[in-house]
């Protein structure tokens, strides 16, 4: 209901008083963290943070942020989807189970997980020895990152795509396969277009989170500067370094990175949006056409 | 308690939902709103309850302006649609609100509001369930259980959205009568919203037909029915045919019929339009004082009645509805040429097609 | 019928799309965790206590523990304000806002930890105002919850806007045709329809804040038995490479989280059997 009747709505001082708390709330709490990042980071003009941008190190860092980010999230996305199709599209014992586990590494702290690679493929680990004889390098070294960034951004795909998938019903792909189309056609020209939307709001999060994961990456990279540092871990080098104008800089990319998702996050609400209200119009109408 | 309803106006940005209508409900009265979806209906329901302030007019209670009073110092009984149970409640619970949300001083004591909810459940024959919570329920219970909690509160006047709208046929049939049997133990003022006629005419005292934000008619539904004001009424009540015609000299003429105007003297030669019921319609194997004439089609003989298409030399297709008892005398059969005679017709001049 | 077996149904790839599902969690989630559990076991009973049972673990479970359920607790109050704010009331600017709510999920938390560490700094922003009232906030238990009040606080609008949105307007109505005034509706209808989901909300916000580790760990100071936090704790000992230690503190950790994960499902399942109607 876009606008209430004042019958059912507080009187205008309290609606006033509400609002300007809850801003002022938002204001200090998230607002200001945000620019300040941007305001330290130039604080000291320009040409120190291009300079700071450009530094061998950073730029090693962002690198391997990127590839790091690249190869988590396809993998998520396809699990995602398979998750998503097997769940949402059939009846099965244990598939609440399955959902619980799906949401597991939400509850486990980045260090614990980080902790649990560690203890499975590092030097020590239960793998350790195997890995060392075949000359595997997994926990200090870019597999690690990886796996550790995988394991944070686990069910960002699937958690998006479930309750979706289900609230869609399987109707339309059934009609598709009654109409002659094979499983993968049905999947390619029906599934796929219903949720597209819900699919990139789902890899924009995991993206963003795969990204600026820091506590997971952390125990698992060994902070060896240039090669095994992503972007947070440069931030926080630079920090403890007391370079405060680096770490801000580099922080400001991630920063960034945070503003363009939730312009797209936002953008996608408002397809879903739209998309969602059209529907409703659509049924509206017909059943006026049926009265 | 009386309510009167004078010159109400209500728009909603540029849709007019409510042109100019007045109204009158008598004391005690069970009155419907009927109309198509968009007719204002539910918009002068909910003026009357006070969740919608008019533009102009004026709502009187006992002969009181009451279009200012707060909705919660109205003592309205209001029956949602979709019953708005409070999902968290308790049955119980849900029934004792309106009692227990009252200041102190008026609220009754504990047992007090026992004793008159258990009542009141008793009376709606759910007093079993007062412990389940309304997910529980099924639609009918939760239909019985609003209006249990609207009259909890002893309002002087019930009024109820579309209260059957979202029942299987089977169960509205039930509630009908049963809310109708509640009227006549209570009789409490009561106002009711529906679009189906026939949910209209079987229960209320009075019917107001509405369409496009004003009153097409009032009255009782023996009266309405029989005697349709216009056009729209009389094609919204039921099914009916159409014959196009002209009125010359008081009369009505339609090909070689003719029929005479009880309201004799029509000016001048003017086009009509006559409206006639299929039960209103008889068959013969003769041509005198056929309206039209033309060769079955279809004989649908399944129910009390036999309903006959009839297919004329042109225009669209007649449905004519006898008794078995004149279908077997009349031994009808596929492809027969016969002649279509009205018992009674509904003449209105200058009336168009009137589209529903 | 046997574990996995399916319903029939005309769609194809059940057994791929399931096979490879369970695979990938096998081998991200399970095999791990299960690497873990396994590594406590070595420990044995006596010293897995002894680990977890020195003042040092003990007061950063508590500090861990005791600061995200004070920041659950602050997020339950502002974060429902937040959300009702924006159902309910109209203002300009009201997208830009909705959308900043998200900017916790969005922030790496290492940007958050720094960016708040320098505002709440002694010569920060906010520090230099709130040094002279005598409150110390970086470097402090106060740091920890700030940082924590910021990561965990969309859970609790995100889980409390929809069901806010969803609320018939008709409910407020019946309770206002029934004779309630505003603040009985709001204490009587809405909050209690709002409950289950803001208690998830909080619980959630309550099982982020107890893991984290990037935003916190700038602010806190990290002074043993003061403000040093138990994912602080499993570093440390894997820096001096005490994995059985490391794996002890983490096992603790992980129960207590997989609690409150229990908790949630529980409460979800207690209110959509009594009040999920359809």
């Amino acid at each position: 209901m876009a606008s209430r009747s004042l019958l059912t709505s507080e009187q205008a001082w309290v609606r006033y008083a509400l609002t300007t708390f809850a801003l002022l709330f938002l204001l200090v709490f998230l607002l200001v963290p945000l620019v300040s990042v941007f305001w330290e980071a130039l604080s000291k003009g320009w040409e120190l943070y291009a300079a700071a941008l450009t530094e061998y190190e950073a730029w090693q860092a962002i690198k391997l942020t990127l590839i790091a980010a690249a190869i988590s999230v396809p993998l998520n996305l396809v699990f995602g989807v398979a998750a998503a199709w097997a769940i949402a599209r059939f009846e099965f014992r244990g598939k609440s189970l399955l959902t619980t586990l799906i949401d597991l590494p939400f509850s486990v702290s980045p260090v614990v997980a980080g902790l649990m690679y560690v203890l499975l493929f590092g030097s020590h680990g239960w793998l350790g020895n195997w890995l060392s004889a075949h000359d595997i390098q997994i926990i200090f070294a870019v597999p690690g990152i990886v796996l550790a960034t995988v394991f944070v951004t686990f069910p960002f795909v699937a958690r998006e795509l479930i309750p979706l998938m289900q609230a869609q019903g399987q109707d339309e792909e059934q009609a598709a396969i009654v109409l002659g189309a094979s499983g993968f056609a049905a999947f390619w020209h029906v599934t796929l277009p219903n949720i597209k939307w819900g699919l990139l709001y789902g890899v924009i999060l995991t993206n963003a989170r795969a990204m600026g994961e820091f506590g997971a990456v952390s125990v698992v990279s060994g902070h060896i500067r240039g090669e095994t540092n992503t972007i947070p871990l440069h931030v926080e080098i630079l920090y403890n370094e007391y370079n405060f104008v680096g770490a801000f800089a580099c922080a400001s990319i991630l920063a960034m990175l945070a503003l363009v998702t939730l312009a797209i996050k936002t953008v996608i609400e408002w397809r879903i949006e739209r998309q969602h209200e059209a529907s409703l119009v659509r049924t509206q109408q017909a059943r006026a056409a049926l009265v | 308690m009386s309510i009167e309803i004078r010159n109400i106006e209500k728009r909603f940005g540029n849709f007019t939902a409510l042109d100019n209508v007045s109204l009158k409900v008598e004391s005690g009265e069970l009155l419907a709103l009927l109309g198509p979806s968009g007719c204002g209906k539910t918009t002068l329901l909910r003026i009357i309850a006070g969740l919608e302030q008019p533009d102009a007019g004026q709502v009187l209670f006992s002969g009181a302006d009451t279009t200012h009073t707060h909705v919660s110092e109205r003592q309205v009984g209001f029956v949602f649609q979709h019953y708005a149970l409070f999902r968290h409640m308790t049955v119980f619970d849900n029934v004792a609100f309106g009692l227990s949300v009252r200041p102190r001083k008026l609220r009754p004591s504990r047992e007090e509001i026992r004793e008159r909810v258990m009542k009141l459940l008793k009376m709606v024959q759910l007093d079993w369930l007062a412990d389940a919570y309304p997910a529980q329920l099924s639609g009918g219970q939760r239909q019985r259980i609003a209006l249990a909690r609207s009259l909890a509160v002893e309002p002087s006047v019930l009024l109820l959205d579309e209260p059957f709208g979202a029942l299987d046929a089977k169960v509205r049939k039930d509630l009908r009568r049963w809310l109708r049997d509640l009227h006549h133990q209570m009789h409490i003022t009561s106002v009711f919203v529906t679009h189906d006629q026939e949910e209209a005419l079987e229960v209320s005292d009075r019917v107001v037909v509405m369409d496009h934000g004003h009153i097409e008619q009032i009255g009782r539904p023996d009266d309405i029915y029989e005697n349709p004001a216009t056009p729209f009424v009389t094609r919204f009540l039921g099914d009916v045919n159409l014959f196009h015609g002209r009125v010359d000299g008081g009369h009505f003429t339609h090909g070689n019929f003719a029929h005479a105007l009880d309201d004799g003297a029509q000016a001048a030669s003017d086009s009509a339009v006559a409206y006639v019921r299929p039960h209103d319609l008889d068959i013969s194997r003769l041509a005198g004082g056929a309206l039209a004439t033309g060769s079955i089609e279809h004989i649908h003989a399944v129910g009390p009645l036999v309903r006959i298409e009839v297919a004329p030399d042109s225009g669209d297709a007649i449905e004519v509805a006898l008794s078995k008892d004149r279908y077997r005398e009349l031994g009808l059969m596929l492809g027969d040429k016969v002649f279509v005679t009205p018992k009674k017709l509904s003449v209105f001049v200058g009336a168009q097609d009137y589209a529903i | 019928m046997t574990f996995l077996a399916k319903r029939y149904s005309v769609l194809p790839g059940f057994g791929v799309s399931l096979g490879y599902a369970i695979f990938w969690l096998g081998l991200i989630v399970l095999l791990p965790l299960a690497a873990l559990i396994l590594k406590s076991s070595e420990l044995g009973w006596g010293p897995f206590w002894e680990t977890v049972s020195a003042p040092r673990v003990v007061a950063s479970l508590q500090l861990s523990f005791g600061t995200a359920a004070l920041a659950a607790l602050i997020n339950c109050v502002m974060g429902f304000l937040v959300a009702w704010v924006l159902v309910r009331y109209r203002f300009p600017g009201k997208r830009f806002v909705d959308a900043l709510v998200d900017l916790p999920f969005a922030l790496p938390t290492a940007v958050a930890g720094i960016a708040l560490t320098t505002i709440y700094a002694p010569n920060g922003w906010l520090g230099q105002y709130l040094e002279p009232l005598g409150l110390k906030v970086a470097f402090t238990p106060t740091g920890i919850v700030i940082a924590l009040i910021f990561v965990s606080l969309p859970f609790v609008v995100r889980t409390v806007q929809p069901v806010l949105e969803d609320l018939e307007g008709e409910l407020e109505e019946a309770a206002t045709c029934l004779g309630a005034d505003r603040w009985q509706i709001f204490r009587r209808v809405i909050f209690p329809a709002t409950l289950p989901a803001l208690m998830t909300g909080s619980a959630m916000a309550f099982a982020r804040a107890t893991g984290e580790f990037g935003s916190v760990i700038f602010i806190a100071g990290n002074i043993p038995l003061v403000s040093e936090i138990a994912p602080l704790i499993i570093i440390s000992k894997l820096e001096q490479y005490d994995y059985l230690g490391a794996t002890a503190v983490a096992v603790v950790m992980l129960m207590l989280s997989f609690s409150v994960l229990f908790a949630i499902n529980l409460l979800q399942w207690w209110t959509s059997r009594r009040h999920g109607m359809k």
